[in-house]
């Protein structure tokens, strides 16, 4: 048993961060709360997994925040004030639709901006190609 | 254009020259952001959220001392002047890394030197103190880890240096380093003070 958690503690090493666990079920009212719960855990990142939604992740901070996001439930608040909540505490990150703002605009638009930059060009080339083709055909033609 | 014709010949090398440039450009642009984030994936600490709380006032708390269970202890207990509190647990490996680091820090008194001890049942903390040296002045223990929750800790070690006034200057997530202390807590600390005046 002492290899085995010697061992553990090695390989947990590496991690900067650590965490400690104790998983616990928990508890919903019915399944209308649980299906909230799930919806808003999967619209929220783990602070600690960075890359794993609120509700997918199995960090210690993750089910310590999913407790904390079901008692925010029980006590009656709205899923923004559980948003707002969170935002307050560990910044923007967690949210994975962030606010339209200064610094997350071309979060928002970068994609839809691609999408106008590349259909300008293939735009210009095909009218550009179409001029030419104008020009050049023979007048004889029968189309 | 289902009839080739011979005049147009010149704009579409001029199209294909300026489709193969975007093309190149764009292509040197994803290379760009590869290399930085190559050189971005070195850093310590690269995965360390910035806190909202800097700037703004530290979250209140109300919570027992370990070492005096019975005692409680809150923010408006260290008003008055700067302290740094340092979050750590027995369970937490880079906190024995970052332990000689503080303990020296802790020794030459520059500031109030505060242990958070987070989601560790008392007697492992009391324990792994009595193994390692006990640098803080006091330790509070937040064995549900409620309150950590405020304060947007998400982990251990992470450390928190708070003003006089009680608001929250800087952190840092991951274990403490000479240079974390020299180049950052140091100076936030000194502006702090400064400021203070």
């Amino acid at each position: 048993m002492r290899i085995l958690l010697l061992l553990a503690m090695l390989l947990l090493s590496p991690l900067a961060h650590a965490q400690a666990s104790d998983p616990t079920p928990l508890q919903f009212r019915d399944t209308a709360q649980e299906t909230r719960f799930h919806q808003l855990t999967a619209e929220l990142r783990c602070v600690m997994c960075q890359n794993q939604s609120l509700a997918d992740s199995n960090a210690q901070i993750a089910h310590d925040l999913r407790r904390e996001v079901l008692d925010l439930m029980n006590q009656g608040k709205s899923d923004e004030e559980i948003k707002r909540f969170l935002v307050d505490r560990y910044g923007e990150f967690v949210l994975y639709k962030p606010d339209v703002a200064g610094n997350t605009w071309l979060l928002w638009f970068g994609p839809a901006l691609l999408l106008l930059a590349g259909a300008a060009i293939v735009f210009r080339i095909v009218r550009k190609r179409g001029a030419a083709g104008t020009v050049a055909n023979d007048d004889n033609q029968e189309w | 254009m289902n009839q080739p014709a011979p005049a147009p010949k010149k704009p579409h090398t001029g199209a294909f020259v300026f489709a193969g440039v975007i093309i190149a450009l764009f292509f040197i642009g994803l290379m760009g952001l590869l290399y930085y984030g190559v050189q971005q994936s070195d850093r310590a600490g690269r995965d360390a959220l910035p806190s909202p709380l800097i700037g703004k006032p530290a979250p209140a708390f109300d919570l027992p001392l370990l070492h005096e269970p019975g005692k409680r202890f809150t923010l408006a207990d260290l008003r008055g002047q700067p302290f740094v509190m340092n979050v750590w647990g027995s369970w937490c490996p880079e906190c024995r890394v970052e332990h000689p680091v503080i303990s020296k820090f802790a020794l030459t008194k520059r500031v109030r030197f505060i242990g958070y001890n987070l989601k560790d049942p008392r007697e492992d903390a009391l324990r792994w103190l009595e193994q390692y040296g006990n640098p803080y002045l006091m330790v509070i223990a937040d064995e549900s880890g409620r309150t950590a929750i405020d304060w947007g800790i998400y982990g251990a070690p992470e450390t928190f240096l708070v003003d006089a006034k009680g608001i929250v200057r800087w952190k840092h997530v991951g274990a403490i380093t000479d240079e974390i202390i020299a180049e950052e807590l140091i100076p936030a600390l000194e502006k702090a003070e400064a400021e203070k005046r």
